[in-house]
């Protein structure tokens, strides 16, 4: 991501570059598990908030290009809502949480598609330019950010229409929980999680997702091995 | 070269081995226990092994991984030589893992295993505690077990990678209140250091300050609050942690 791309005009007026995911958020993904959330290999359903973290070799702003690996047929999307961290978040409480929140910004998080989620390889979720981020709208800008339309198109064509709610832990919880054990810090994005049904789009498909109040993130997939857009490979200062 | 970063009367330095302590960029001489040790290098992604050294995975009772089982720390989890790290109350099972930690430093990607230790920069000693706890069947390792604050012990020094001739035969240990509970040497490891940075640098671009935790053999024991944990790697440091309660938190 280039380095402009990080900054934005409100505290804290920078993105750390430090991305986190949580998995299973989504009710309905959770709930379409069924019962193999309690046989092996997962035992239990999980308990704490199931994170990942988007390394900083996969940080690609709008219009960014992402390559496809010549083994896999196609790129799931993985629409979020990003919370910005605008204070450091250490032990906060759940109401005092979203004051932590300095903005949001649409985010996707591409992933090979995996169907275990026991111990999946690192490589499905830290490729190459596979978290695109978009602008940054400032909180008070929002509505409840758990309550926010999501639509996402693939080529032009409406293929999901989903929105923020149903979360097993919502905005503010998240934090919460995750702060409990891990400090997040001004510039930090914490995901609110994918919704279940999430599309998925092959090399040279182009993918818009909008989120009522953030806007319209605009990107696109290539196969491997062509030149890639500069912005979507470049590492971040 | 053996470098440190220091914070020292009102700003942080780059230091050197001394054997009064350290010397400061600038010439003053402080004694090890006067400065505040941060990570001695600009922490990029922290890239972790499991199960690399054969019977560590014997002992967690896991066979051959073909490929490695790698997961990612954050750089919240980061704290220097002789940090203070919480062990939390409810826990009943917190082990540190010593493990050798590669610096990359010219970036690349679709690296081949021939051209890799030409992209080491250096190495360092790192501490990667886990709380077994909390593990759960999700995402393992999750993140509530390795993700912690204070979880990632880096240092002393960066050592530059010329200085370190032989980073497949180095004597590792960890000593908690001075009792040597576990012992290894980097020519166990599953997978050597060519090969994680061919294998890593073929889906993601490796850049510099990146680090890759190469992994702990078996011996990892619990460790309790008032416990000096030394994890040490000869030629390359002795790392230094102090475990702490949670009412150090006010917890």
């Amino acid at each position: 991501m280039h380095p402009a791309q990080l900054t934005f005009g409100f505290a804290p007026y920078r993105l750390s570059g430090t991305v986190y995911g949580v998995l299973l958020n989504h009710a309905p993904a959770l709930a379409a598990l069924g019962d193999a959330v309690n046989a092996a290999p997962y035992k239990a359903p999980p308990k704490a908030p199931v994170l990942y973290l988007k390394p900083r070799n996969t940080l690609a702003g709008p219009g960014s290009t992402c390559a496809v690996p010549p083994d896999v047929p196609a790129l799931q999307v993985g629409a979020s809502l990003g919370a910005v961290i605008g204070r450091t978040a250490c032990r906060v409480a759940e109401r005092d949480a979203l004051q932590c929140v300095a903005g949001c910004a649409i985010v996707d998080d591409l992933s090979v598609p995996h169907d275990s989620f026991y111990r999946p390889s690192v490589r499905f979720k830290a490729r190459d330019g596979s978290c695109v981020i978009g602008a940054v709208v400032g909180r008070e800008r929002l509505r409840d950010p758990g309550a926010l339309a999501v639509r996402i198109f693939v080529d032009g064509e409406l293929v999901q229409r989903t929105d923020t709610g149903e979360r097993i832990r919502p905005l503010a919880r998240l934090i919460a929980d995750v702060s409990e054990f891990m400090t997040l810090a001004p510039g930090d994005i914490l995901l609110l999680g994918t919704a279940a049904g999430a599309p998925t789009a092959r090399a040279g498909q182009t993918i818009a997702i909008e989120i009522d109040g953030l806007g319209r993130l605009e990107h696109a997939l290539v196969a491997a091995g062509e030149p890639a857009h500069a912005r979507a490979t470049e590492p971040h200062a | 070269m053996k470098r440190a970063r220091v914070a020292y009367a009102g700003a942080i330095h780059e230091a050197a081995p001394h054997d009064r302590g350290l010397r400061l960029a600038d010439g003053r001489i402080v004694a090890e226990e006067a400065v505040v040790w941060l990570a001695p290098f600009e922490v990029g992604t922290i890239i972790a092994l499991g199960l690399n050294y054969a019977d560590h995975a014997k002992e967690l009772s896991f066979g051959k991984q073909e490929e490695p089982l790698v997961f990612l720390k954050g750089p919240g989890s980061v704290i220097g030589h002789r940090g203070q790290t919480r062990r939390p109350s409810d826990a009943t099972f917190m082990h540190y893992e010593c493990e050798l930690a590669v610096v990359i430093g010219a970036p690349g990607r679709h690296i081949r295993k021939a051209d890799a230790m030409a992209h080491v920069a250096g190495y360092t000693v790192a501490n990667d505690y886990a709380i077994r706890d909390y593990l759960e069947n999700w995402y393992r390792p999750n993140a509530r077990v390795k993700n912690r604050d204070g979880g990632t012990v880096l240092g002393p020094w960066f050592v530059d990678a010329a200085d370190v001739a032989t980073p497949v035969q180095l004597n590792l240990r960890t000593l908690v209140n001075g009792r040597e509970t576990q012992r290894g040497n980097t020519r166990d490891l599953v997978h050597d250091i060519p090969s994680l940075i061919e294998y890593l640098s073929g889906f993601m671009t490796l850049n510099p300050g990146d680090v890759i935790l190469t992994g702990t053999p078996e011996g990892v024991v619990n460790v309790n609050a008032g416990d000096e944990v030394v994890t040490e790697i000869d030629g390359i440091g002795r790392l230094v942690n102090f475990i702490v309660d949670d009412a150090t938190f006010g917890r």
